[in-house]
């Protein structure tokens, strides 16, 4: 089995962002894995083990020829990557992406599953796997937190806000998974050496054949303004003067959760 | 801060700093509270991960890579939030294994070697006894040779993981010559008849780590066990010093670094006389003196990282140095960090009370400060 998993290498989370001049954030320097895409490497990891042999490849998007975030992903046992790293790419809206990923996906070649987290963690729209599966003509099965392939068909179990809904297709599909759905594997010392010699095929946009589709000249997409998030209300406290435990069930009681 | 060495170097040191911060640091309160960690299962993870073995033989299960990843290692094993546990981890990694893989014979590095990097049994070193701690030549273990096997008497104390060990590299007499002569390392597995853990020691710090007085009485073990050869024990053991000295000094530098930053931050958040304390260009100074002395130190680990992946007879020399340097400089630095936490420092609660009295045991352990200056004063010919 051959799963592709995008992954996206993002300024690390605890160093504060900037944003640029056109409202987006500042990408320079040292990037590293996406956490949201851990959980992808380590679903296709387990996949392509369950299924007795294949392999992990990992297509990736950057504003600079960093690899460290792939690196990272190869060390935890993918077999080889694709990296999409061009100047003509910054600005690329969320379409702009999708066709860049849809391209290395084809690149890969011979597919039968395309992983993805359901959002990125820096700066996302949550549009992009829907969009990618459009242009490959491929299903799109969202919001797994469950996956099983067998016999050429895939069923994920798509979380809902009531609970979960069994979904079923045929490969090949694009299959976007929830964090924690997996434990990531921590990379293997081992694992650490192997990477340094796992190929990485980098591309630009227009190996891709797509040169002017991409970048500010493709984007169909503006971000006008950017808006700090509303701070977060305080909560109520209860004081426990022996009965504070009457409030919380009526509290809970309010919110029909009991 | 710091060193970037290469990418491996920044992927290992990254993976460590994770493993430790999701693994280990939860667990450490609990652990300090029992006054021993569950050291098979953190071992048993060590292994999966692939650390234990870093410098050693592919065959046995190791990396085979040299020795500058244990400086990465031991660094971020400093940000444990106690000194018990990487201790414990360090006896594994580099005073009870070194000897073994350098000498020792194929066979008994594949039964005990081996085992030790996957993290399935756990080792000690037992070289101190009740009368021969700093004076290693004064030590009284003796093991008698009957046929095939030695006979050990003898009794070893504070020895590190020497509650839960599976197997100890054993310093003993294997003969009457006396002194620096007619010792041997054996590699003792402490399910032989006649050996027991006599007591498990209460300590002022490193309490997550297991500190036993060790009894053998007419212990036997096959004389195949001998890591190297019969009577060289005395030398093998200052070259496995070497070792030791040098990780602790690498973990030294990770712990200080993780006090000052700690510290930095407590300073620009505590108040007093309408400014933080860290607008007081007195401690400004001090923290900034510490930090350079700390760099000096972490600068200087890596260049005995360096004479060791050369080869360099320097070694005695620079590991006996970095010990010492290490042992002076977290005591000042432990020091600092509570009087400027000030009464929240003193107190248990506070990560200050704990690293202060861990802190203390790096100029006594591995030899004492006297020690190194001992050995030091010796090489370098300033004695009368
Ligand atoms: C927590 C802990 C863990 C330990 N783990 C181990 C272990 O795993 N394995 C093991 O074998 N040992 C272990 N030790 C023992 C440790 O290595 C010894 O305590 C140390 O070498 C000092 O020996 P000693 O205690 O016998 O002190 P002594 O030899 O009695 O020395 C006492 C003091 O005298 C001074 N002194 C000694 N020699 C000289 C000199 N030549 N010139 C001037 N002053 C001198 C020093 O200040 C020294 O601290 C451990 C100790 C502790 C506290």
């Amino acid at each position: 089995m051959h799963v592709v998993v995008c992954v996206k290498q993002i300024p690390d989370p605890a160093v504060p962002g900037a944003l640029d001049a056109y409202n987006t954030l500042q990408r320079e320097g040292k990037l590293i894995l996406d956490e949201s895409d851990s959980y992808g490497v380590e679903m296709a990891l387990q996949l392509v083990d369950a299924a007795g042999g294949g392999e992990v490849t990992l297509i990736s998007m950057a504003p600079n020829g960093e690899v460290s975030g792939l690196r990272t992903a190869l060390a935890m046992g993918a077999a080889k990557a694709i990296l999409v790293s061009d100047p003509a790419l910054a600005g690329s809206d969320a379409l702009g992406t999708a066709k860049v990923l849809a391209k290395c996906v084809e690149r890969a070649g011979g597919v039968d599953l395309v992983l993805a987290a359901t959002e990125s963690s820096d700066g996302y729209t949550g549009t992009v796997p829907a969009q990618m599966a459009e242009l490959l003509s491929m299903p799109a099965l969202t919001f797994a937190k469950h996956v099983e392939v067998a016999d050429g068909k895939i069923k994920i179990q798509r979380q809902t806000e009531a609970g979960y809904d069994v979904v079923e297709a045929s490969l090949p599909v694009v299959v976007t998974v929830t964090a924690g759905v997996v434990e990531p594997r921590y990379p293997s010392f081992k694992g650490i050496m192997a990477a340094k010699n796992k190929p990485v095929d980098a591309v630009t946009a227009a190996d891709l054949g797509l040169a002017d589709q991409v970048g500010w000249a493709g984007a169909r997409q503006e971000i006008t303004g950017v808006t700090q998030a509303p701070a977060r209300q305080a909560g109520e406290k209860i004081e426990d003067d022996g009965t504070g435990f009457e409030k919380i069930v009526g509290y809970l009681e309010k919110l029909k959760v009991i | 801060m710091t060193i970037a060495r290469s990418p491996e170097h920044e992927l290992f040191r990254a993976t460590v700093r994770d493993f430790v911060a999701r693994e280990v640091t939860p667990f450490v309160d609990e652990w300090e509270a029992n006054g021993i960690f569950p050291a098979h299962d953190v071992f048993a993870k060590l292994g999966a991960l692939g650390v234990l073995g870093l410098e050693y033989a592919p065959e046995l299960g190791g990396a085979g890579v040299d020795h500058t990843y244990k400086v990465v290692l031991g660094e971020e094993l400093g940000r444990i939030p106690c000194g018990g546990v990487s201790m414990a981890i360090t006896v594994q990694l580099d005073m009870a294994t070194p000897s073994l893989a350098r000498h020792g014979s194929p066979d008994l590095q594949a039964r005990y070697l081996a085992p030790a990097i996957r993290g399935e049994h756990v080792a000690a070193i037992a070289v101190t006894e009740p009368d021969a701690g700093s004076d290693v030549a004064g030590l009284r273990t003796r093991a008698r040779r009957d046929g095939d096997e030695w006979v050990v008497n003898g009794t070893k104390l504070y020895i590190t993981n020497g509650v839960q060990a599976d197997w100890l590299c054993l310093l003993v007499r294997t003969s009457n010559e006396g002194g620096y002569q007619g010792m041997s390392q054996i590699v003792f597995p402490t399910d032989t008849p006649g050996f027991s853990v006599s007591r498990k020691l209460d300590k002022l710090g490193n309490r997550s780590s297991d500190t036993a007085e060790l009894s053998f009485v007419d212990a036997r073990v096959p004389v195949a066990n001998t890591i190297g050869e019969i009577g060289r024990g005395f030398q093998q053991q200052m070259e496995q010093f070497e070792y030791e000295r040098l990780i602790a000094s690498y973990v030294a530098v990770g712990q200080m670094q993780c006090a000052l930053e700690r510290t930095r931050e407590y300073l620009r958040e505590r108040h007093a006389f309408g400014r933080p304390l860290l607008a007081n260009q007195h401690l400004q100074y001090l923290w900034a003196e510490l930090a350079a002395e700390l760099d000096l130190l972490r600068h200087y680990n890596w260049s005995c990282a360096d004479a060791i992946v050369a080869g360099n007879d320097e070694v005695r020399r620079m590991s006996a140095i970095a010990k010492l340097k290490a042992g002076r400089l977290i005591r000042e630095v432990a020091d600092f960090c509570i009087q400027v936490h000030g009464g929240i420092g003193y107190m248990e609660e506070t990560w200050t009370a704990r690293f202060y009295r861990d802190a203390r045991l790096l100029s006594i352990g591995g030899g004492a400060d006297e020690v190194m200056l001992q050995l030091l004063s010796r090489l370098d010919g300033a004695t009368a």
